[in-house]
């Protein structure tokens, strides 16, 4: 994993409003603020995992950076160059450098294509190969993804959802690109397929330095798979850090909270959880200042007026808290206990 | 003393038009009274289809159900339609993994919770009403009074979720069926559900069947384990000796699978988590021999020739598998 | 733990469970096609056999439609008049077979038609914002008008004849696949297939044309027989009333028209054009049945 100058994805602020239409006239009766100023960057060969519970608008972000639909405010950068301002057509040549893996198996397919069309299309989109030289391509990454050849004139229905992921997956690599985004690419399968395609993915990456946006809500897998983490609350991002500095040491309340409500497969493991009280509150109508507050079990005066920013608060993490500025009240535990 | 729930190899299979879906074969278990029994496996184990057929949910044409299934000496399997619907909700309740699709969505919160009420004791409206107030203050639902007039989707997923099991349990049953109640669930409210479950079964005293494919889950709030696979039980025992002395080589390779949280701070690197090969035999043909002989890292000519019964292995712990010595010594 | 060696008589069979459901039959291929979707087989067939006996009409025992007898006028059926002679004297089994031809032509073509520009202008309507406004308004119009009102109307307008009666119900019958199109299409736009081909870098035409289209031909079939069938009976109607087909050319609902003053006292001369009628508007909805069925998204899940 090279470090180079210019990280390969540069998000800015990014933001993303749904309006709502309503009212006997059908006007815009308010906004959904989905995605509410959103920072972060991916370098080259590297897993940046965007965590966080439904609703936080972590596949939102995701959308947005491939321009699945135009996005409200901000900048998304690739590789140097600001994609997020560029037409449909002028962005069509920089889509080989970024592909996705959607959520669902059974709908992620086409189901009325070959799976040789469906591999290809990205490849003759691009003009990449044509002729006898697009089957023998498909052949080969049908072979990365350990799926055998003979699948490429089948269908989508003959599959099961691990191996139709794998297939998505091959799509994926179709136009040789350096980022994948996987929008919750593992959360539909079964426990043992999870893992099948989380080595797939971990081997893939290393054989072909790519760069992975991993977003999810289980952390387990993310701490398997990835290196660094940002950890989204209803459209913002409260916390950035390395894999290990945020699994041994969660900082930001929610953080903590999240990673001890996981469920630990160790029957002998006791632990004190934080539980937290109420539901999330809706993105139609965020809480004022810190989102976090009418949740958090160390909210005080400031919290609800002042939203705090993220700030890099040492250890290589960024944090958005106001507990930052004042001498940590609370000692960080460790999550996990000693096995 | 007897167990509350005894299951005797229990058959469930439906006629589909590409053929016969044996979705469960020959499974048997207990439960004793007051315990948390989890029930783990993958889709397409069959452990929903087990926890319909006691409650007698399977349509039958095209199901149909063999096996004896005793709930306090009464072989459900035995009772007419009028005997069984009076002991669903009563005795015997089941909650259901989408929140949203398992309430009406044109009733309120209170009449769905107060028609088990009414339909059981035969109280009137009114009553149905107040102990439907009772059901929710008990799951921790703030301002009850007034959320017993509100329909499910002015709640949030685990307040429907709350508001199933105050269904459930309205009236007292002794046996609860859970099938993967927080699933559809973010892991904060999981937390609070499971949380709730716990407390209230020290309160109500019920057995649990919890049905999950999500081992923390089990861990947490199981007190012993079936593993199933294939429409087949393969392993059991407490959830000690499962998870930290698990015997069948499916209950290893799922535990394997699974990264566990902390896994960071034990390694230097990136490791790989173990891969179970293959996929679940399809379950429309008959399967000869072990249900996992196609997937075992450990097969032999024998197991795919004879089908391992499930036995004792060590005390209190089964295991349907021919190795399960050798398998030891290897580990 | 002592290992055991493990010789056969260590492994402890699990017992033998008998079957629960009685055991099934054995079929053929085509067997398991007609028990998977016995209303495409009897609905499939009874169609094939009318469009056969449409085609070879000629070699099935019928003389000249149009010959005139008016000796042998208003006989019942005979050995000479299979199904009786009308009031021209024209045979009336040879007309009802001629008859069929006039009657899946109009059928057909009007279901081919209708779905090919239904198809087109939901697909637009679909994608579109613009013209999905302004068009489907105008669909909306239509449709507000009785399709047989509406195929009259355009009768009134020119002359007789099979292409015209074609086009008036191909008219009336658009609208209907239209919204039909639009509506799925606004389903399918939404699927993560649809995204992940404009990811993938597709141009929006090659999205309709390689992922929305396929998706929507199996609702659009179905549809179309549906269409058939009440093509066919809106012809008959059209026919029955003097506004459809030419008289000289006979169809189900011409020769029913001319009989209907006799119906009371020579029933056979309406009877038997009518009982072909409607078996062969049964089969085709029953081919639409049968196909809506087997095609239904849901049923796809089985395998």
């Amino acid at each position: 994993m090279s470090a180079t100058q210019t990280p390969l994805l540069e998000v800015k602020g990014l933001k993303k409003h749904f309006p709502i239409y309503g009212g006997i006239l059908g006007g815009k009766t308010g906004n959904v603020y989905a995605v509410d100023g959103v920072s972060f960057a991916i370098n080259r060969g590297e897993t940046l995992s965007l965590v966080g519970e439904s609703g936080c608008g972590k596949s939102t972000v995701g959308k947005a950076i491939l321009r699945l639909y135009p996005i409200t405010d901000g900048e998304v950068w690739l590789d140097g160059a600001r994609i997020d301002n560029l037409s449909q057509g002028n962005l069509r040549p920089l889509r080989q450098r970024m592909q996705v893996v959607f959520q669902d198996p059974f709908s992620s397919l086409n189901p009325r294509q070959k799976l040789r069309d469906m591999i290809a299309e990205p490849i003759i989109n691009f003009g990449l190969a044509s002729g006898s030289e697009i089957d023998d391509r498909v052949g080969a990454l049908l072979d990365k993804v350990r799926l055998p050849r003979d699948a490429m004139y089948r269908y989508p229905h003959e599959f099961s959802g691990g191996q139709r992921q794998r297939i998505a997956i091959a799509r994926a690599l179709a136009p040789g690109s350096d980022l994948i985004i996987c929008d919750e690419a593992v959360s539909a399968l079964d426990v043992s397929v999870k893992a099948q395609i989380v080595n797939l993915l971990s081997d893939l990456q290393d054989e072909l330095g790519l760069a992975l946006l991993f977003i999810s809500h289980d952390l387990a897998i993310v701490e398997h798979l990835t290196h660094r983490v940002a950890v989204m609350y209803l459209g913002k991002i409260v916390e950035v850090a390395d894999r290990r500095t945020l699994f041994a040491t969660p900082h930001h309340p929610y953080t903590r909270a999240l990673l001890s409500a996981v469920p630990v497969p160790d029957p002998t493991v006791k632990r004190q959880r934080i539980i937290l009280r109420g539901d999330v509150p809706s993105p139609i109508n965020p809480p004022s200042g810190c989102r976090f507050h009418t949740r958090c079990p160390f909210v005080f005066d400031r919290c609800k007026t002042d939203e705090p920013q993220l700030r890099d608060v040492g250890h290589g993490r960024m944090s958005a808290c106001h507990l930052d500025v004042v001498p940590d009240i609370v000692p960080n535990q460790p999550v996990a206990a000693a096995a | 003393m007897p167990p509350l729930l005894e299951v005797q190899n229990l058959q469930t299979h439906f006629g589909t038009i590409d053929g016969v879906v044996r979705a469960v074969e020959g499974v048997s278990f207990h439960i004793n009274a007051g315990e948390t029994l989890g029930v783990v496996g993958e889709s397409g184990c069959g452990k929903s289809v087990t926890a319909m057929s006691i409650l007698r949910l399977i349509q039958e044409p095209p199901g149909k159900i063999a096996g004896k299934i005793l709930f306090q000496g009464r072989d459900l399997l035995e009772l007419s339609e009028p005997e069984m619907q009076a002991i669903r909700g009563k005795d015997i309740s089941m909650i259901f993994q989408e929140p949203m699709t398992s309430l009406n969505p044109v009733l309120t919160v209170g009449r769905q919770i107060g028609e088990t009420v009414i339909l059981h004791e035969g109280v009137s409206a009114r009553d149905a009403e107040q102990r439907a107030v009772e059901m929710l203050t008990l799951v921790g639902i703030p301002a009850p009074a007034r959320r017993v007039r509100e329909y499910p989707h002015q709640l949030s997923g685990g307040m429907r979720q709350r508001v199933m099991i105050a269904m459930a349990l309205a009236c007292s049953p002794q046996l609860l069926v859970a099938d993967e109640p927080t699933t559809a669930l973010d892991v904060t409210i999981q937390a609070q559900i499971l949380e709730l479950m716990r407390d209230l079964k020290t309160r109500v005293g019920a057995a649990i069947m919890l049905i999950t494919h999500d081992l923390g889950v089990v861990a947490e709030m199981a007190q012993r384990v079936i593993v199933m696979y294939a429409g087949r039980k393969v392993e059991e025992g407490s959830v000690e000796e499962i998870f930290l002395n698990p015997l069948h080589p499916y209950t290893r390779g799922l535990l394997g699978s699974m990264p566990k949280l902390g896994s960071s701070l034990h390694e230097t690197g990136r490791s790989k988590l173990t891969e179970i090969q293959g996929q679940v035999p399809s379950l429309r043909r008959p399967i000869i021999g072990c249900a996992f002989a196609s997937r075992c890292p450990q097969v032999t000519d024998v197991c795919r020739r004879i089908a391992p019964a499930i036995e004792e292995k060590t005390p209190n712990h089964a295991a349907a598998c021919h190795y399960v010595e050798r398998a030891l010594a290897a580990a | 733990m002592s290992t055991t060696t493990l010789t056969p008589d260590n492994f402890t069979p699990a017992p033998k469970l008998a079957d629960v459901l009685p055991p099934r039959k054995e079929r053929g291929r085509v067997g398991m096609f007609i028990h998977r979707h016995p209303t495409i087989a009897v609905g499939g067939f009874m169609v094939s056999l009318f469009v056969l006996m449409a085609i070879f009409a000629p070699f099935l025992g019928t003389v000249d439609p149009t010959a005139l007898a008016p000796a042998k006028r208003t006989r019942p059926p005979s050995e000479q008049f299979w199904f009786g002679s009308d009031m021209l004297g024209r045979d009336v089994y040879s007309r009802v077979i001629y008859g069929a031809r006039i009657s899946l032509i109009v059928g057909f073509s009007v279901a081919l038609l209708s779905a090919s520009i239904g198809l087109f202008i939901g697909l637009v309507a679909g994608f579109f914002r613009v013209v999905d406004t302004i068009v489907m308004r105008f669909m909306d119009g239509l449709m507000s008008i009785p399709s047989i009102l509406l195929a009259i109307a355009m009768m009134a307008l020119t002359r007789a004849s099979v292409e015209n009666v074609i086009i008036a119900i191909t008219i009336a019958d658009v609208p209907r696949v239209a919204r039909l199109v639009r509506s799925v299409v606004l389903t399918l736009r939404e699927q993560p297939y649809v995204e992940a081909a404009i990811a993938s870098g597709t141009r929006l035409p090659m999205v309709i044309i390689k992922h929305i289209l396929p998706n929507t031909l199996a609702p659009v079939l179905v549809q179309a027989t549906f269409l058939c069938a009440s093509a066919m009976i809106a012809e008959a109607t059209l026919s029955f009333i003097g506004a459809g087909t030419p008289p000289i050319i006979p169809s189900w609902g011409n020769i029913m028209a001319e009989g209907r003053a006799l119906w009371q006292v020579k029933p056979y001369i309406v009877f038997f054009p009518a009982v072909f009628l409607s078996i062969t508007v049964l089969s085709v909805n029953l081919l639409g049945d049968g196909m809506r069925d087997a095609l239904d998204p849901r049923m796809a899940k089985r395998i």
